[in-house]
């Protein structure tokens, strides 16, 4: 391997009941996806609080994935509803501030989906390796600090 | 405006309020809020150019008195927030007794001389000067000479910019920021027993005036309001470090507008944006 080859890191907030389920099934498969995203699984997109995405991004993250049920088929009926409205604000509002688009994506993969996660996962992967690394947000306190000479 | 002030002292002598919010004068030619309780306080009330306070921010739905109602007088803008917190299940419609005003603009801030570059961005594209919802109506409209919308102009330059670019001009503007939350407290549908920023356990953003939880709170704060803001502009109008985050709200309004053509607190019948769904909406950018 390559040293100091930029690997990025993306962070995948999944909907327990499909997309959790269907990157399952993506492993079961024996599919091959790319190794840099780390999943974290929340009871529905309803519950994904944009506060998480920007807490990703503070801590250092390239890239957030979000992904849940299809439309109409949330687990609590509406979850994913109420949160296609609240992306639609956040990801404009990101964009608007300067983050750039290509570093927060939203998918909908259900449980069955196991090759549909895995060329969005990948995908999300080579689109934030093209970008680059984020690391502005991370280290956005260090700019007004005063070197040691 | 002796036409307010009959009203006022007839609403407190037939106690179908038990006090009035509304603005008494302040200074060389300034206003501040004023609460009126009895008759004789009801004749110090007015209302000029430079009623710029919000009053909706003192409902408080622990503030509702037992007997008897809240009486508050407020322009059109101030109204569409109090209609936002009828909406959203702060205040019942029926404890708010609103006396609407005809307003004929405002200044920015208060104790400015009304002149025309004076005016108050909000009054530029207004389009309540006539509340939307009132109980009583006084007052008459007058013309006045319209500010150029540079609001609308400074988005459209951020607009056009790179992202970069655009993340250079939010931090330069930021850095500013102080946390003092002066925006928060003096935003009416801001009305959270506990803000996200004072959860400590865990603490989701840095409550020291850092870059980095400078820029989270701006974003959060913008985000929390959107699809509800009103944009009354006081959440500018008292930063003390003139931060322009009025046109965060205004640049998500413009969202709202665009995809649901939904303007926040203009009917009292319809749901909130954040707060309903439709099956079938925008979704060109979920994968």
């Amino acid at each position: 391997m390559e040293e100091n080859k930029f690997e990025p890191r993306i962070v995948a907030f999944v909907c327990n009941w499909c997309t959790y389920t269907g990157a399952d099934l993506a492993g079961t498969s024996r599919l091959k996806q790319l190794p840099n995203a780390r999943l974290i699984r929340v009871p529905c997109t309803g519950r994904i609080d944009p506060i998480f995405l920007i807490k990703a991004f503070e801590s250092g993250a390239d890239g957030v994935l979000v992904s849940g049920c299809h439309p109409g088929d949330c687990h609590y009926n509406s979850g994913n509803f109420h949160a296609r409205r609240r992306w639609m604000f956040f990801k404009e509002l990101l964009e608007f501030v300067g983050i750039d688009e290509k570093r927060v994506h939203f998918s909908w993969v259900s449980a069955s989906e196991g090759k549909k996660w895995v060329d969005i996962v990948d995908g999300v992967i080579e689109t934030v390796r093209a970008e680059g690394p984020f690391n502005e947000y991370e280290q956005i306190n260090k700019k007004n600090m005063i070197p040691i000479e | 405006m002796a036409q307010l002030v009959e009203t006022a002292k007839e609403l407190l002598k037939s106690g179908k309020v038990s006090y009035i919010i509304g603005y008494t004068a302040h200074g060389d030619n300034g206003t501040k809020p004023f609460i009126a309780r009895t008759e004789a306080d009801a004749e110090k009330l007015v209302f000029n150019h430079h009623c710029v306070n919000n009053l909706s921010v003192y409902i408080n739905k622990a503030d509702i008195p037992e007997n008897g109602n809240i009486g508050i007088i407020a322009k059109g803008c101030d109204i569409r927030t109090i209609t936002m917190l009828v909406q959203e299940n702060q205040i019942k419609r029926e404890h708010i007794y609103i006396i609407g005003v005809n307003c004929n603009g405002q200044v920015k801030d208060i104790g400015m001389n009304w002149e025309k570059e004076n005016v108050a961005q909000k009054c530029a594209l207004c389009e309540v000067r006539t509340p939307a919802l009132y109980d009583v109506l006084v007052g008459d409209l007058e013309d006045f000479e319209k500010p150029e919308p540079t609001t609308m102009q400074l988005i459209q330059q951020i607009e056009a910019m790179t992202p970069k670019e655009r993340w250079a001009y939010w931090q330069e503007q930021f850095d500013k920021c102080i946390k003092c939350y002066a925006c928060r407290q003096a935003c009416p549908l801001c009305y959270c027993d506990q803000c996200i920023v004072d959860k400590n356990e865990p603490q989701w953003i840095e409550t020291s005036p850092t870059s980095r939880g400078n820029l989270s709170w701006n974003i959060i704060r913008a985000l929390h309001q959107s699809g509800r803001c009103v944009g009354c502009g006081e959440c500018s109008r008292v930063c003390p470090m003139g931060i322009p985050i009025g046109i965060l709200n205004v640049k998500m309004n413009m969202i709202s507008m665009r995809d649901f053509g939904f303007k926040p607190g203009m009917n009292i019948n319809e749901s909130t944006l954040v707060g309903s769904y439709n099956f079938t909406e925008k979704e060109n950018f979920i994968r």
